[in-house]
């Protein structure tokens, strides 16, 4: 009877151990995703300037465009915590997706071989931002949804897990699809 | 709904890849068996084995042994670089802006399925396709023709490279890798076989044996080719659409790899570089066969690839399903 009992406590204690051990390794990788995330923001912030700088000569009627989204820039560059950055980056995604469609407008652009190489840049780090945040976002659906689920939500509640954040995305940009911004292609 | 289905997903990818793990060991075991029915069969009919004149080892059943597990071997840790050495892989240039973009292209990707990133190798062909190969998700690689690069557009060579992301993500590239090698082994050994058969002196020999024991040597050496044939179906058309659904799931864009696919099909390309033995690797088959185009359980059975018109068919599901 005692070894019955004791193989029970046993088990249950393997039990807790694994479902701790579950919760540490999705927290880590959440962090490792957000910081993916984060790499590619900084890339942007870097390309932009770089940008506006070589589009600004042909582009003379989009001024007002360009300004905006230097000014987005920075307000995302200076933004901290996930809610208010995820706020700004989005409104620097949907000024940069402006300068995108109006340079369509530029056919000279099409022939500047350092503005394609920019803009390819811009391509594939808009992209990696969204497809880093939609794998960051599973995992914090995974992460919260094992905190909720009985019985493991006795472990994370002992252990104090907290369930993390969403990387929300913009209610304008879900409507928006995932646009293929190369030109002509 | 989507998200919810997202979740689900990343859960399953442990356990496609433990179904991979257990029939690549598998296919491994049951290719070493035949080895050793082959050789014992040359020993048989070469060596009179089992008759009181026979050698005191079984020369050549210990030959076909060592081989099978020497060849076993190198197809794990080597199968990559003699699959991408085969159809003539190399490196990128980052010079050149297609290249680029496919990088970028492989890393959107591999960010998107939380997966390190693979290595990546072009062929210079004018044949638009692609395969991924590697023996985990850690050694892996994606190997991609010129020809897909100049034909397909970035959205669509991002569907075919979410293609094979997924094929990596459910480890489907360890058993297509092993089949490849194991195959391409099993090949040459049934052409040596069946050429030292038909020599004349052996026939003489064999006269003498019980015909009940020459008669299945004969045909195992008669269906090599088709032991061959069982194994590529190892590497059935269900990956394929598999791996078609997986990567929808990382780009969220089923219409991407469906106009991926109507362009490959209207191409309508065979690819030099592929061989009986590599042909199942392919993003779309190179070898363009008749079968590929068919659907019913005998098509199903003969063939590695499932027919394009199909794959786009579910495609273009999806992108009604309302994601």
């Amino acid at each position: 009877m005692e070894w019955v009992v004791l193989g029970l406590l046993l088990a249950v204690m393997a039990w807790i151990i694994w479902t701790y051990n579950l919760f540490v390794s999705l927290r880590h990788r959440i962090q490792a995703a957000w910081k993916q995330i984060d790499v590619q923001l900084k890339r942007r912030h870097d390309l932009i300037p770089n940008l506006v700088e070589s589009v600004k000569g042909y582009m003379k009627y989009e001024q007002e465009t360009l300004t905006k989204v230097m000014e987005a820039r920075s307000r995302a560059v200076s933004s901290a915590g996930v809610k208010a950055s995820a706020e700004a980056e989005n409104v620097l995604t949907q000024t940069l997706g402006r300068i995108f469609a109006l340079m369509e407008n530029y056919p000279e652009l099409k022939a500047n071989e350092n503005v394609l190489r920019l803009q390819e840049e811009l391509t594939t780090t808009e992209n990696q931002i969204a497809f880093a945040r939609q794998y960051y976002n599973d995992l914090v659906m995974r992460f919260n949804m094992r905190q909720e689920v009985f019985p493991a939500s006795l472990v994370a509640g002992f252990f104090n897990f907290k369930p993390s954040e969403f990387f929300n995305v913009a209610e304008a940009e879900k409507v928006t699809p995932r646009v293929d911004l190369k030109f002509g292609a | 709904m989507a998200a919810e289905s997202q979740g689900a997903a990343s859960e399953d990818f442990a356990e496609r890849q433990a179904r991979n793990r257990r029939l690549s060991t598998l296919i491994v075991f049951l290719f070493i068996c035949l080895f050793l029915l082959i050789g014992s069969a040359v020993d048989y009919l070469y060596f009179d084995a089992f008759t009181p004149s026979a050698l005191k080892l079984p020369v050549a059943t210990l030959t076909a042994f060592t081989m099978a597990t020497l060849i076993s071997l190198m197809s794990y840790y080597q199968g990559s670089a003699l699959v991408l050495g085969s159809v003539g892989a190399e490196a990128l240039d980052l010079k050149l802006p297609e290249h680029r973009e496919l990088r970028n292209i492989v890393t959107e990707m591999a960010l998107a399925s939380g997966s390190p990133m693979p290595k990546i190798y072009v062929v210079f062909d004018p044949a638009p396709n692609a395969f991924a190969t590697g023996r985990d998700e850690f050694h892996s690689a994606i190997c991609v023709t010129t020809g897909l690069l100049a034909l397909c557009s970035r959205e669509e060579t991002q569907g075919v490279i979410a293609h094979e992301v997924a094929h990596i993500r459910n480890n489907d590239i360890l058993l297509m890798t092993l089949v490849s090698v194991l195959l391409g082994g099993i090949a040459l050994l049934s052409d040596w076989a069946s050429r030292s058969f038909y020599s004349s002196r052996t026939r003489d020999r064999a006269v003498g044996k019980s015909a009940l024991l020459v008669v299945p040597a004969f045909l195992l050496i008669l269906l090599s080719p088709l032991i061959s044939r069982l194994l590529a179906m190892a590497v059935s058309r269900q990956r394929e659409y598999l791996a078609d659904a997986t990567g929808v799931e990382f780009t969220r864009n089923p219409l991407g790899l469906a106009k991926a696919l109507e362009k490959l099909r209207d191409a309508a390309m065979p690819f030099q570089g592929a061989s009986r033995g590599t042909a199942h690797l392919f993003f779309v088959n190179p070898l363009r066969r008749r079968v590929d185009d068919r659907e019913g359980h005998l098509a199903d059975l003969l063939s590695t690839h499932p027919p394009i018109a199909r794959r786009i068919m579910l495609l273009y599901q999806m992108t009604g399903a309302g994601r």
